[in-house]
């Protein structure tokens, strides 16, 4: 496979990832925006913090949803906005498109105009409408490809930017609730901690599961073992990385090669076997937090140079 | 009156399009175009679009397409195919002489600035002869019909004729909506052109390869206006689509970077232009192109299809020669005929255009896709005295053809079947054998009265069907 082809599919799962995500962001704040004292919480600001764009906004004044539904959802200049994402993603399609299916294609080609025609009071009027479009255009794709494809380096390379991508996220979320939320609360696992820590399950899609699997309760703890060690929760690190681990061991199998990617891969999910939440909170989460990030962020480059990326 | 494809003079229907009729009549006009609306979303989702530079709005268009077919009987056919194939010989003899000994050039039929002199003749392809002595591999040509049995050549395309994806894609459209037109078998099927391209390609394939020929198509990139035909025909002949820069040369081979590391390229099927395949030989200012491809070539490492310089074949000004080709390399009398022409560079006939431009269609020796010509009939008085001055400050850039009477297709207005301009590209492959599928793209100027059916200039298109006998 061209090394360009490998770079589209890897990224355009990327960016569909990350659309995705940026519009489950957006159902989370406007969730929180509307419980008690959400003003003084300032909730769009972790919002968009989560989303990696620390420095867009100033500290100080507010961010108000249509602040936040605008750069997150149509600001063309945000590399991470939503439009921009899915615009990125149909490039990277065209671009490696006789790798796709027909049905891939499809997915994405739909309507990939459509929220070139919004204004930011439209676009907040009608957002649960929106964010059902963009949720239901990254599962079609996710879908063609799951049920389509080839299973060749392809999907290999596409399913390797999936993982990394979610991993990324989830990685981030914690982070940013770190942020928000240690430093202004006295006893961690209080009262207005819960919808802190409900809000990151809520922005991952995993609330119901984590109730099947821990029952009522929340705790710091148990949401961290949840997001972070849990392999039967699609989007925590460590299943996310065992599939990182996976494809990568497929692909080193087509080239018969192996490079830095691979060590990582491993070390990294060793490292995630060993841990368990006493650990992570021992070690501090911040910390685990950040040494995950950037694992996956070397991660993410050493890929690229093993396949010869750009 | 021009011939009508579907109803003779006196209004009957013409026996090949019986079964349109009926089809036409059972759905009734409103049906068939709620029928289009549906075709259009098809083609709309599925992303067959070609750009278009520069106009601002939608980046990507649509081709309109028209519902109602354009037919050949069996017979018409086998006229066009025996006489395409015979233009797409002589086309290609004629480019291997004009790149070695001149020989039409020194019995006199053709006189040496017209080739020599001109932009598409590239010296660095001389004495050089390409695997197969193939130059032009995908030959298309664009023909019109001006009466019952009478078929013309407009122009011909020796470099990268584009627009068989319509051709495949408007009849898969069509057989997805109207299957019940096809379940008789009288129309001959197109769809194995990809796999006849990749057997001629193969066919050519370089003294350097070893086993069986590695073959990709090499595109400008997602934003050239063809991208969609590129990606489609590569898709269809399940070979690599590559750009410029997914290549590079080394030790007398081409080779693409894959994530396996590089891999040696026998065949490409370039969709780029000369000047863009190779800096180092042919635009140093070019950011495009394999640095050092045109050496691989000629030292038999590496196939081009369609060879460099292959564009002094379908030139303006070498077109009026075909018929002599044909007679000279083959030894044949012409199947097609040419449409008549004069040339501005020649004193008398200049002075004939000059007189009678308001009533001739003048174009450009170099200019494509319907830019820069003139309908003398359809311009303004100011509009043919501004041509006419450009041509006698220029008066080799020219020429001109008679305005003809080119036959009209039934096409589907809002409330009636009605007449259009259309005009015909068939594509000859050209490889060990010539091949040729029964069909081609048909394009219709949507206006009535319009002779311009150029997709840049809203022209649309049409499935093309044979009748098998």
């Amino acid at each position: 496979m061209l090394s360009r082809t490998a770079e589209n599919l890897f990224w355009m799962a990327r960016y569909m990832e990350r659309a995705e995500a940026t519009a489950r962001l957006l159902t989370m704040g406007q969730r929180m925006a509307i419980l008690p004292g959400a003003h003084h919480r300032d909730e769009w600001r972790s919002v968009v913090r989560a989303t990696g764009a620390l420095n867009h906004f100033p500290e100080g004044g507010q961010v108000t949803e249509s602040d936040a539904i605008a750069f997150l959802m149509l600001d063309l200049d945000n590399p991470s906005s939503i439009r921009s994402c899915l615009l990125k993603a149909r490039a990277n399609a065209k671009s490696a498109r006789t790798m796709l299916t027909q049905d891939m294609w499809e997915a994405l080609n739909e309507g990939w105009r459509k929220l070139d025609s919004y204004d930011v009071a439209e676009a907040r009027q009608q957002l649960p409408a929106l964010i059902d479009w963009v949720k239901t255009r990254v599962m079609t794709f996710r879908g063609a490809a799951h049920s389509g494809q080839l299973r060749n380096e392809g999907h290999d390379f596409l399913r390797t930017g999936s993982a990394l991508e979610r991993a990324q996220m989830t990685l981030r979320l914690l982070d940013v609730k770190y942020y928000v939320l240690l430093p202004e609360t006295e006893v961690v696992g209080g009262n207005r901690d819960h919808y802190q820590w409900t809000s990151v399950l809520y922005a991952l899609s995993g609330a119901r599961a984590f109730h099947h699997i821990y029952g009522g309760t929340y705790t710091p703890w148990q949401i961290t073992d949840f997001l972070m060690l849990n392999r039967l929760f699609p989007r925590s690190v460590a299943y996310c990385y065992d599939q990182l681990a996976y494809r990568l061991n497929r692909l080193a199998g087509w080239h018969d090669a192996r490079a830095s990617c691979h060590d990582t891969v491993r070390e990294m999910v060793a490292d995630l076997e060993q841990l368990d939440s006493g650990e992570i909170f021992r070690v501090g989460l911040h910390e685990t937090v950040q040494n995950g990030l950037m694992t996956t962020n070397r991660l993410g480059a050493e890929i690229a140079q093993a396949y010869h990326f750009g | 009156m021009p011939f009508h494809e579907m109803f003779e003079p006196d209004g009957s229907i013409r026996p090949c399009y019986a079964e349109v009729q009926n089809w036409v009549e059972r759905t009734g006009i409103a049906g068939l175009n709620r029928r289009m609306d549906e075709a259009e979303a098809i083609f709309r989702r599925i992303g067959i679009t070609f750009a278009v530079y520069g106009e601002g709005g939608d980046p990507e268009r649509l081709i309109p397409f028209d519902l109602l077919p354009r037919i050949f009987t069996g017979q018409e056919w086998r006229v066009l195919d025996r006489g395409i194939r015979q233009r797409a010989r002589a086309l290609n003899a004629f480019l291997h002489d004009v790149y070695h000994r001149g020989e039409i050039v020194k019995a006199g039929i053709m006189p040496a600035d017209i080739v020599y002199r001109n932009n598409a003749y590239l010296p660095e392809m001389a004495d050089f002869t390409p695997p197969g002595k193939v130059y032009s591999h995908i030959v298309g040509i664009d023909i019109v019909r001006t009466g019952p049995t009478r078929f013309e050549v407009l122009e011909d395309n020796c470099r990268t004729p584009s627009g068989v994806s319509y051709m495949l894609e408007n009849r898969e459209i069509m057989t997805r909506m109207f299957p019940e037109l096809f379940e008789q078998g009288m129309v001959a099927p197109v769809d194995d052109y990809p796999a006849e391209l990749l057997k001629s390609l193969k066919e050519v394939a370089p003294p350097a390869c070893k086993g069986d020929p590695v073959v990709v198509v090499l595109t400008p990139g997602s934003l050239n206006s063809a991208y969609y035909e590129h990606s489609f025909l590569a898709d269809l002949m399940g070979v690599e689509l590559v750009e410029p820069a997914d290549l590079f040369v080394d030790e007398d081979r081409v080779w693409m970077k894959t994530t396996l590391g590089p891999k040696a390229v026998d065949v490409i099927y370039r969709r780029i232009d000369d000047e863009y395949i190779d800096p180092l030989v042919f635009r140093p200012d070019s950011l495009l192109g394999v640095p050092g491809i045109f050496n691989v070539y000629r030292n038999g490492g590496v196939t081009l299809a369609s060879a460099p310089g292959s564009g002094i074949a379908d030139d303006k000004a070498v077109y009026i020669y075909v018929p002599e080709m044909i007679r000279f390399y083959l030894g044949e009398q012409p199947i097609l005929d040419n449409i008549q022409t004069w040339q501005c560079s020649k004193p008398d006939e200049r002075t004939y255009v000059l007189e009678n431009l308001y009533e001739l269609v003048a174009k450009e020796v170099h200019g494509s896709g319907g830019y820069g010509m003139l309908i003398g009939p359809k311009s303004t008085r100011d509009e043919v005295a501004a041509y006419a001055e450009r041509i006698k400050a220029n008066p080799h850039e020219f020429i001109a053809q008679p305005t003809l009477d080119l036959s009209t297709v039934p096409t589907l207005g809002p409330a009636a079947v009605v007449g259009r301009h259309a005009d015909f590209r068939p594509y000859c492959l050209v490889g060990k054998q010539i091949r040729l599928v029964p069909g081609g793209l048909t394009r219709v100027a949507l206006t009535e009265g319009s002779l311009v059916v150029n997709s840049s200039q809203g022209g649309g298109v049409k499935d093309t069907w044979v009748l098998q006998d």
